[in-house]
């Protein structure tokens, strides 16, 4: 009997998943940025469907292009466009790459409580992070030298940061490079002379945001474009989302999915 | 029946080892197609997801010597000294309080030694220094000195212990003061454990990973002073890890990397072994 009871035990544990995935399975991959909203939504999305099975992977954005490419998954993950060269290997190989638009997500350059500067230029944020300026009272403010905070490079708001703001010059070797936007957030509430950059849904009252090219970023100026450190988060798919991956994405764009968005700390799709 | 599953054990743990050495090698050697092995050592520029790539790990290597050594400076005393207290000095009754409680600093995780170097340490050296960052290679190093203590001090506490009695009691009763016994007779008869302690206390610092990524910088420079922040290998491969292509250049750099390290814990250890060896004949 015993026996019998861990047969059968073991054959549900291998037969279930065998036969969950029969179909109703959808496969995604690709940016770390987009991973947290892809398995929220997923979760919530396979709790009000529950015949569906979604299977979330990271990877970084070029293995979500290239999964695509492949074919190897129905939902690719980019936190940046798709860049011509892969649009046109992808176009050789009869497959259609097609961007939906699932989060906005703008990226703000946060500095200490008692720094009295408010505005920067883009121009003003590259040079600090160049070096070329490298005490705050170059800019309008105190008399201290700047503490450059960046992010580990390999990270999504660093790709945006340094495509956007250093527009790929390199960051100076002294900047620190810590390993979160939480740890970034905290590190300036403490370091008088710091200056840093994290998500918009990271900002708290620890620290101060300043104007980019006079413009403060907010949920509004982000989604109408007028804050510049912004970007948009897409999910690739092979021509128009069909079947179930359609109904992934719409899920995703709808109120529903839009509040799951915001609570994972990015901006909702206007 | 037993020494068939001792020794399937110690075999499977050999296989294992040698798989982790073959993954590292299999992976970590074509970076060698993008780079020079001699640029790869000696360059300090560190731009791994730049256009173009530099692949330069002296800065990081730099990083992780700095904050072991600045580490060891500060356990070596205190470790040392607590295991002669302990062992030579203390009462029976202190003993049993102090070294359970030292002990008990091992026990703790070290990212909330990272929590502690962030949120208390880093803002303390701003205010009591006047530098501009807390989070560099001075204070990953007292964070690093503290986790090593309670290792140089129990395996130090252990070797002064076993130094037979009646070493001590001759020196004595030549008319030694205790202290010329514990510096001339006791330390050098415990002379390989201590040794032995300080290249494990060496082995765990500059393995460590938790607390050199919270609180070391991550800087990529070689620094000009302790108070700079510093970049040490392990924090490198564990935060740009997880975010790089599989198979690009940067994931065999940090393997890379993972190679080095090896080899300089590795070298340690056949030091400690051969110090050990040396004992027994």
């Amino acid at each position: 009997m015993k026996k019998f009871v861990i047969l059968l035990t073991l054959f549900a544990l291998i037969a279930v998943p065998v036969l969950a995935k029969k179909g109703n399975k959808i496969t995604i991959a690709g940016s770390t940025t987009v991973l947290p909203i892809a398995q929220a939504t997923a979760e919530v999305f396979m709790n009000n469907n529950p015949e569906i099975n979604i299977s979330v992977r990271g990877g970084g954005s070029s293995v979500g292009i290239a999964a695509i490419m492949a074919g190897t998954v129905d939902i690719g993950n980019a936190s940046r466009h798709i860049k011509a060269k892969e649009l046109a290997s992808a176009r050789e190989q009869g497959i259609n790459p097609y961007e939906n638009i699932v989060a906005n997500d703008g990226i703000v350059i946060v500095i200490h409580k008692d720094n009295n500067v408010k505005d920067l230029t883009l121009e003003q944020v590259k040079d600090i992070y160049t070096g070329k300026i490298s005490n705050w009272k170059e800019v309008g403010g105190p008399s201290l030298p700047i503490v450059v905070i960046s992010r580990d490079v390999s990270s999504g708001t660093f790709e945006v940061f340094n495509n956007i703001v250093l527009n790929n010059a390199k960051c100076i070797s002294g900047a620190l490079m810590l390993a979160s936007n939480n740890a970034v957030v905290t590190t300036i509430a403490t370091t008088p002379g710091a200056i840093g950059y994290a998500g918009l849904g990271y900002l708290n009252e620890t620290v101060n945001a300043v104007k980019i090219d006079r413009v403060m970023p907010s949920k509004k100026t982000i989604q109408n474009g007028s804050y510049p450190i912004a970007r948009t988060l897409h999910m690739y798919t092979n021509g128009a989302p069909r079947g179930l991956a359609k109904r992934y994405i719409d899920f995703i764009l709808s109120a529903e999915g839009q509040k799951i968005v915001e609570e994972q700390g990015f901006i909702s799709v206007e | 029946m037993f020494k068939g599953i001792t020794y399937t054990a110690s075999l499977f743990t050999i296989i294992v080892l040698f798989g982790i050495i073959a993954t590292l090698f299999s992976e970590g050697l074509p970076i060698l197609k993008h780079v020079n092995i001699k640029d790869f050592l000696t360059s300090p520029n560190w731009h791994p997801t730049h256009f173009p790539a530099d692949f330069g790990i002296l800065s990081l290597i730099v990083g992780s010597l700095v904050v072991t050594a600045g580490a060891l400076i500060i356990a070596i005393p205190l470790g040392l000294g607590s295991a002669i207290y302990i062992s030579e000095i203390a009462g029976t009754r202190s003993k049993e309080i102090i070294k359970p409680i030292i002990e008990l600093l091992a026990g703790i995780p070290s990212v909330v030694y990272g929590l502690f170097g962030m949120a208390f340490l880093s803002p303390f050296l701003i205010k009591v220094f006047g530098i501009p960052t807390g989070l560099n290679a001075f204070s990953a190093s007292i964070v690093l000195g503290v986790m090593v203590v309670p290792i140089i001090s129990s395996m130090s506490e252990d070797a002064l212990s076993t130094v037979p009695r009646n070493l001590r009691e001759a020196s004595f009763a030549l008319g030694a003061t205790r202290w010329e016994t514990i510096v001339q007779i006791v330390l050098p008869a415990a002379r390989s454990g201590v040794v032995g302690s300080i290249m494990l206390g060496f082995g765990r610092a500059i393995g460590e990973t938790m607390v050199v990524i919270m609180i070391a910088g991550g800087a990529a420079q070689i620094p000009k002073s302790i108070f700079q922040p510093v970049r040490p290998m392990t924090a490198a491969i564990a935060s740009e890890m997880g975010e790089t292509v599989i198979g690009s250049p940067h994931f065999h750099a940090l393997f890379g990397i993972a190679i080095v390290l090896f080899f300089i814990t590795f070298i340690t250890n056949l030091i400690t072994e051969f110090v050990f060896l040396k004992k027994r004949k």
